[in-house]
């Protein structure tokens, strides 16, 4: 694995993989009064962002200093030509200053893509190595995310195969929802998908998942739910009348989250729109693993980084 | 005695439309004679022979459609290199759209293109005027002052963006009935397209790129059918790149509407497929869309429901490409590769003979664009203008190569069937074996 771009890079095997280093790191850490593996001492890794975020950019940089690399925080603002320096140059000084690994996010679909195909180039020209690793891009994928919720699934349900799971919400502009459907599809989930029809993609009929038309029918059968976030602009962009009306319809009401197995689990990326997509007390109830989630991020990414920068087993 | 002059020439064994081998006199820039075993025309002792050992004989071409980017945008190309790149692809005549800076919405900047083509030489360049100021879509342009300035513009658009304003289409479509010129219209209705980035359907949305439906091209064209109807004037689309505007067109045709398409070599051959490493040299607006579509354009453009193929040539310099999709602009080279891209896609299948070719790249774009002396037939007293084509040549498309002064082609290392060995316009031989002639 040379770089981390999209949940489609990983087949199960690989998948499956990243799981069981993340959960072989998380035990070794287990108790430790330092938390800290000299796995990664003497690599750079640099999180390249151009868009806001605290846990995403967090956990990347815990992840690698917990695996003792040298970890640079470079946040840009501005992501077009005439902003400022492309994101080509950028990609190429970072390289140049000797990163091992370049994560980044960015507000265009696609852009971790070219900032691999950069760094390819200038590997044939100067020999220098970067890998870069998608920490989210547009409304393309947010591979990390997927694994870090696969590896929660795993944690409370045992295993991903065979589980179904519901994604729930703006599935359209939704990063995380397109690499949790092919990445949980990969790894043998059933994937059912509930959303307005003005927040689901074209052509979703041809993704590895299944469109529910009501949340309420499909809750009773679902091993987790996973909510996706309603971000403020959407409100004003004619995709629903109003926030009343969509939490009626698509959020996660405490009587609603009552239509759940009792084992089941409830998922939210971050950050949460409360009263939104979200009751406050099914936030904070026993089934709900949204702070598992984020203990488990900084173990996947942990994963991520010794499988791009250690060579772990392929 | 007579001399040697510029319009004199003999062009031996070459096939018109791909027929019986003739041989072509020119004398000062017109047929004179053709027939087999012609010596030089006569009155003139040493003529330039262009043998053409078999080659394909067609009238040049005309390109209703291209950014030649001058003034404003020289970093991707220049009037010279445009018609330089024009004439290698066996035009011979280009339409040079208004988008520039400044924009083409007065005499002075229309004349100042008409000017520096002129000067260059290779090919005819007819600028575009804008349809409104600064391509505003508000205040219509001075269209009566362009068409009769030295540029002589018959055409009026402000591609790159839709004339969206129903009641500035009217009455541009109207004014524009008078002075007996077309308006060319970029169909794309921006609310349905805000934000997008490339055809919205499947590939699209896997890749998080927000989506620009078929239907904000159908939408205007329909809308400005229905005005063309009533103004009783010409209206050209721009870029047909779905099966549903296809639909369009034949029944506004079948109604007796003035209405006339155009199809690029792009949206002939290529498809959102492109899309998937997100290298923006396959950004372009409207966007690739699905083979459906592009079958669908075929069919059209065999049967005439779509008329002619125009380029929509648009270099952008590397900045402007080698970025995030998203920042990326959309557009691509086009004059050079436009003829092997209608023989891989129109000719190979059996959709189009030679005098089809002849026909959806010379004599209907001339006639659309108001040329009277394009697009004409390889006959005695007529302008020898022409493309000598190699049905059998094939290439290999390096952006590198091509004259352009960018190289955003997206047939880079692709091999394409036929090449252009000469181009003439009024018996000057502008370009010859992949050189242009200064």
């Amino acid at each position: 694995m040379k770089h981390l771009l999209s949940v489609t890079d990983l087949d199960a095997a690989a998948a499956t993989g990243l799981l069981d280093t993340s959960d072989r790191l998380k035990q070794a850490l287990l108790g430790r009064e330092v938390r800290k593996l000299p796995t990664l001492r003497g690599r750079t890794v640099i999180t390249l962002f151009y868009e806001d975020s605290t846990r995403t950019r967090v956990s990347f940089e815990v992840a690698g200093k917990w695996m003792s690399a040298d970890t640079v925080n470079v946040s840009a603002k501005g992501s077009s030509v005439s902003k400022g320096e492309s994101l080509r140059d950028t990609g190429l000084t970072l390289s140049a200053m000797g990163a091992d690994c370049v994560i980044v996010r960015h507000p265009a679909s696609g852009a971790a893509h070219r900032l691999a195909a950069w760094s390819d180039q200038d590997r044939d020209a100067t020999g220098t190595h970067t890998s870069v690793v998608n920490a989210g891009d547009g409304t393309h994928e947010h591979p990390t995310q997927a694994l870090l919720d696969a590896a929660t699934l795993r944690d409370r349900l045992g295993s991903v195969a065979g589980r179904r799971i519901g994604i729930v919400g703006d599935v359209l502009h939704s990063r995380v929802a397109r690499s949790n459907v092919f990445l949980l599809a990969t790894l043998g989930a059933e994937v059912v998908l509930v959303a307005p029809p003005t927040l689901l993609p074209v052509g979703v009929e041809q993704w590895p998942c299944r469109v529910g038309p009501e949340l309420d029918a499909e809750l009773p059968t679902l091993d987790a739910v996973m909510m996706l976030r309603v971000q403020a602009e959407r409100m004003h962009g004619s995709f629903f009348p109003s926030a009343r009306e969509y939490a009626v319809g698509y959020g996660l009401s405490q009587e609603r989250a009552a239509l759940l197995p009792e084992h089941a689990v409830v998922l939210h990326p971050g950050p949460m729109m409360r009263g939104m997509e979200i009751a406050p007390a099914v936030a904070d109830s026993p089934g709900a693993a949204i702070l598992a989630q984020v203990r488990n991020g900084v173990h996947v990414r942990m994963a991520v980084l010794y499988h791009l920068l250690a060579g772990a087993p392929e | 005695m007579t001399t040697r002059r510029t319009g004199d020439l003999l062009i031996t064994h070459a096939r018109p439309y791909g027929e019986e081998a003739v041989d072509v006199a020119v004398r000062d820039g017109v047929v004179v004679e053709v027939g087999a075993g012609l010596s030089a025309p006569a009155g003139v002792m040493d003529a330039e022979v262009l043998d053409a050992g078999g080659l394909v004989l067609l009238p040049g071409f005309v390109d209703l459609h291209t950014h030649l980017r001058e003034p404003g945008g020289e970093e991707s190309e220049t009037i010279a290199t445009g018609s330089a790149a024009a004439s290698l692809g066996g035009f011979t005549a280009v339409f040079a759209m208004p988008n520039t800076d400044p924009v083409a919405d007065t005499e002075v900047v229309v004349e100042h293109v008409w000017r520096r083509g002129a000067e260059i030489g290779l090919v005819d360049v007819h600028p575009v005027g804008a349809v409104t100021v600064g391509l505003a879509g508000v205040r219509m342009a001075e269209l009566g002052t362009m068409a009769r300035s030295r540029a002589q513009v018959r055409m009026f658009s402000d591609d790159g963006r839709c004339v969206h304003d129903p009641l500035v289409m009217r009455r541009a479509l109207e004014y524009a009935s008078a002075l007996d010129v077309v308006i060319a219209q970029h169909a794309e209705d921006h609310r349905l397209t805000a934000g997008a980035q490339a055809h919205e359907g499947v590939v699209a949305s896997r890749l998080g790129l927000a989506g620009w439906p078929a239907t904000a091209e159908e939408t205007i064209v329909a809308r400005d059918c229905a005005l063309a109807r009533e103004a009783g004037a010409a209206l050209h689309v721009c870029h047909v790149s779905s099966a549903r505007t296809v639909e369009v067109l034949r029944a506004a045709k079948a109604a007796g509407v003035r209405v006339s398409a155009e199809v690029t070599p792009h949206h002939l051959l290529l498809t959102d497929a492109t899309l998937t490493g997100y290298d923006p040299v396959n950004k372009v607006n409207p966007p690739l869309r699905t083979a459906e579509d592009t079958k669908a354009v075929r069919a059209a453009l065999a049967h005439g429901v779509i008329d002619v193929v125009a380029t929509d040539h648009a270099p952008h310099a590397v900045q402007y490409k080698d970025t995030e999709w998203a920042a990326a602009r959309p557009g691509m080279l086009g004059l050079q590769t436009a003829l092997s891209v209608v023989v891989h896609t129109m000719v190979e299948p059996g959709l189009l003979d030679w005098r089809g070719v002849a026909r959806v790249l010379s004599e209907r774009p001339a006639e659309i664009g108001t040329l009277p002396d394009q697009g004409r037939p390889i006959a005695v007293g007529e302008p020898a203008t022409f493309a000598l084509v190699d049905p059998d040549g094939a290439w290999t498309v390096r952006g590198a190569a091509l004259a352009s002064r960018a190289s955003n082609t997206p047939y880079e290392g692709m091999r394409l069937p036929a090449t252009v060995v000469a181009t003439v316009l009024r018996g000057r031989v502008t370009a010859r074996n992949g050189k242009v002639r200064a």
